[in-house]
């Protein structure tokens, strides 16, 4: 393992490749009692079509997140009980681009440790298990399905996007996990759940020799190959559609509006894209702006204001969600500050508080071990050094902003989605 | 090991410190206690976003925001909490830790001082709260009442202890209710604000790199002496032991939603946070339905299939233990038939030891990872300084070891059923 300081966010991390392709990463915090593992592969709800074994292979909606409920269970049981009757807090989640186990424990981390590798790398699973799965799994979608927040999330997707598989729901529907095979779960692991594929993130009071060593016996010795994926081809700049509304029950209409940017390339250049991406968001509408205080004076937007950037293979776009009074007048208010700061700028005093806010924040979200982990491993996928931040930081100028401001948020790119109230108590 | 320091400021204004240098932020909360009551709960619930909203020197949000970001982009949260019966509102402010600071400058004493002027020294008009403020976060605030409903889980349980707790303080909602909530005016609020600081105990808590009497100049500095004319009294909590009725009560209601609610209200026989019984609840909990390893879990999720979740949890401060499952509407006998009988078993003592013992990892686990998160220490610390308690997670774990499965056996038989409360949909 090689040690890495990072002095100006007061970090330690280890990393070390093992033979079979493994990248590992910890970040040692000798203060801490409690210790977390996150052993995550690249691969998510996106990852439906793939070339594997000679063959393209065409898999149902929902299926990354299917396979994931089905990994805990072994041979001799079910992982999820073994590490919580060792005191570990043990989850998992399936995203748009990764599969990620982990746990947080405060003893027996080389046990706990050894049971999250093992579990994640041996599939065992029979035809009945899988049908018994159906029963939970569709249990979980009816609640996502009356959940607002992500619908209206999935309603901006699906506005943004003509095919990109983002677009499709990451649990999928009762009727596409009803096609989903033993065989299916066995093939989507053999590809995916390669160490190749993998990286495994540890952040806590541990010695990074032993992590290292742990990982090498309990993990295969090869690796595999890459696999190819499709996402359907590359997406127009422009919207698919400007917008989406549903009802649902719920007392105040909910909104996300979504922005399609350029995807971002992999490596360094990632990493500026997200920084600029937030910065843009917060230079427009962010809680510091003027637009903000504005459009809170006039109701049309309140403390459920959440605001953001994200890029997935082949995809990037700004967000904003909340609830308002009226989300059409809030996309126009917004759509003209994107004009206005097009023409004029941003203001100067504006844009060195945002940065120095930004900063703060994001040295302030390492507090959180899942943070750091979830961090390592997103930036380990896209080729960037997750602590590195502060240069990367340092590079991004207003002028970068404001380029991306005036490109990115034009009113061809916008799409609103909107879930508006329905049906009264009866 | 870090350990929580108490102090008393002044009258009614106690500090909890919490020195380490692990984080690389600092955690500063101010709340006022008052006693949820119907009449009040609604204004005081609005005042934290009121105060929110401007002070003297940074009269609106635009002041306040740039004033945060030159604290490298500090945040100042209002909350309302619910304490059991107590009705706690105030603000809690994280700030990034000095040796994190890009020009070493000092965050503390900027970010106390900020705090004490959004809870002291609001923007004012002819002598009371801005009326646009009030009006505007009066608006937010039946917004908020309101959308309770959209999240479909809480609002089961939200609406279940409604019912159950129908005659008791608890019942009331912590943000009050519409109606109440739309009466309120600039002079009502003003008025509730000056009560509030008059008769309010206040609590604050730290947490940081900042030795205790460091943090104290600082507060002392920032919070001058409130109006008080007499010594606050933290206020309580009524338990009731036992079920109203003795044969247990069934709500329905319907709304417009594809998986129904199943949500179960039992009272824990007496046995609260100030029980000497308390470590044995906190088993019997997790046992039962508190973690992954526990009986509805493994029963009414793994071996059942009937849903993807079904928990318990404790209102530890009003002994109340309130079971939660999203299932098929068709399924509701099935389940809440599978949740009594699970219930029934730990009553029976059928109780294995790795139940036990992964009960107790559970909670001794979640203790001690809490102290390495700080939000998790400022939830526990400003919820023992409602109770009035000083108990700190280690003593607290000590006695989680000592529960027996006789002692979790006893808590689940004193545990009864009062209210059963289904949210279906609207057809069939």
């Amino acid at each position: 393992m090689t040690g890495k300081g990072y002095r100006q966010v007061g970090e330690t991390l280890y990393h070390s490749q093992l033979e079979n392709g493994l990248h590992i990463y910890v970040d040692v915090k000798p203060e801490f009692s409690k210790s977390y593992a996150f052993f995550a592969t690249n691969y998510g709800g996106m990852d439906m079509r793939y070339y594997y074994g000679g063959d393209w292979q065409d898999t149902p909606a929902g299926v990354a997140h299917f396979l994931e409920h089905k990994m805990f269970d072994t041979k001799d049981g079910n992982a999820l009980q073994e590490l919580a009757a060792n005191g570990a807090s043990p989850n998992a989640f399936t995203s748009i681009d990764i599969t990620g186990y982990y746990f947080e424990s405060t003893e027996k981390f080389e046990e706990n440790l050894r049971t999250l590798l093992s579990f994640v790398s041996v599939p065992w699973f029979t035809q009945e298990s899988v049908d018994k799965e159906q029963g939970i799994i569709g249990q979980e979608i009816r609640m996502v399905e009356d959940d607002p927040g992500n619908q209206v999330f999935y309603g901006m997707l699906e506005a943004l996007y003509a095919h990109n598989p983002i677009r499709v729901s990451i649990a999928g529907t009762v009727e596409s996990i009803a096609e989903i095979t033993a065989d299916t779960l066995y093939t989507c692991h053999a590809a995916f759940y390669d160490p190749a594929n993998m990286v495994l993130c540890v952040a806590g009071n541990v010695d990074p020799e032993r992590v290292e060593q742990i990982a090498r016996e309990v993990l295969p010795e090869r690796g595999g190959e890459d696999i190819p994926r499709d996402y359907g081809g590359e997406e127009a700049e422009e919207v698919f559609r400007a917008e989406t509304v549903q009802e649902m029950a719920v007392s105040t209409p909910i909104f996300q509006l979504g922005w399609k940017a350029d995807p971002s390339p992999k490596g360094e250049e990632h990493m500026r894209r997200q920084f600029l991406g937030e910065l843009c968001c917060e230079a427009v509408f962010g809680t510091s702006s003027p637009l903000y205080a504005q459009l809170y004076s006039r109701g049309l937007v309140n403390q459920n204001f959440s605001y953001g950037f994200e890029a997935y293979p082949g995809c990037a776009f700004l967000t904003v969600g909340g609830e308002s009074r009226d989300p059409w007048a809030l996309r126009d208010a917004i759509a003209e500050e994107v004009e206005r700061i097009s023409r004029e700028g941003i203001d100067q005093g504006l844009w060195d508080r945002l940065k120095k806010a930004a900063y703060g924040n994001r040295v302030r979200s390492l507090n959180s071990f899942e943070n750091i982990c979830v961090g390592l491993a997103q930036s380990h996928f896209a080729g960037e050094e997750f602590f590195r931040f502060p240069e990367v930081f340092a590079s991004i100028d207003k002028a970068d902003a404001e380029a991306c401001i005036a490109r990115w948020m034009a009113p061809a790119r916008t799409a609103l989605s909107v879930v508006e109230p329905k049906g009264e108590k009866a | 090991m870090t350990q929580a320091i108490h102090r008393e400021l002044r009258p009614g204004v106690r500090l909890t410190a919490v020195h380490t240098d692990k984080f690389k932020t600092s955690m500063l909360s101010l709340s006022l206690l008052a006693p949820l009551e119907a009449d009040t709960a609604a204004s005081n619930a609005l005042l934290p976003y009121v105060l929110r909203r401007g002070t003297e020197a940074h009269p609106d949000m635009a002041a306040l925001s740039a004033a945060l970001d030159e604290l490298y982009g500090g945040s100042i949260e209002p909350f309302v909490r619910k304490k059991g019966e107590t009705q706690a509102v105030g603000f809690v402010a994280s700030f990034l830790d000095d040796a994190y600071a890009l020009d070493g400058s000092r965050i503390l004493e900027p970010a106390a001082e900020l705090l004490g002027e959004l809870l002291l020294r609001p923007a004012i008009q002819d002598g009371v709260f801005r009326r646009d403020y009030v009006e505007g976060e009066r608006a937010n605030l039946i917004d908020r009442i309101r959308a309770q409903m959209n999240e479909k889980r809480a609002y089961s349980i939200h609406r279940l202890t409604q019912e159950m707790c129908a005659g008791e303080a608890f019942g009331v909602d912590k943000l009050g209710d519409e109606a109440s909530a739309a009466a309120v005016s600039a002079e009502s609020l003003w008025a509730a604000y000056q009560h509030l600081l008059a008769t309010a105990p206040l609590e604050i808590y730290y947490c940081g790199s900042a030795p205790v009497e460091r943090v104290e100049t600082a507060l002392r500095a920032a919070i001058p002496a409130l109006p008080r004319s007499e010594r606050p009294v933290r206020p309580g909590c009524k338990i009731q032991a036992e079920p109203a009725a003795a044969e247990p009560r069934l709500v329905t209601e319907s709304l417009d939603v594809t998986q129904g609610k199943l949500a179960l209200g039992f009272r824990t026989g007496g046995i609260s946070v100030w029980s000497e019984e308390h470590p044995a609840l906190l088993v019997f909990n997790a046992v039962y339905g508190g973690t992954a390893t526990s009986k509805l879990f493994l029963n009414v999720r793994e071996k059942l299939s009937l849903c993807y979740f079904a928990s318990s949890m404790l209102e530890k401060y009003k002994g109340l233990l309130l079971v939660s499952s999203g299932i098929e509407f068709q399924n509701y006998e099935k389940a809440k038939g599978e949740i009594l009988a699970q219930l029934d078993a730990c009553r029976e003592g059928k109780i294995e030891d790795w139940e036990l013992q992964a009960a107790k990892r559970a909670i001794v686990s979640s203790l001690r990872a809490g102290m390495d998160s700080q939000s998790r220490m400022e939830d526990y610390w400003s919820g023992q300084a409602a109770a009035g308690l000083e108990e700190d997670q280690e003593a607290l774990i000590a006695r989680v070891e000592q529960v027996t499965a006789a002692q979790v056996a006893e808590a689940a038989r004193r545990t009864k059923l009062d209210t059963v409360y289904f949210l279906k949909g609207l057809e069939g």
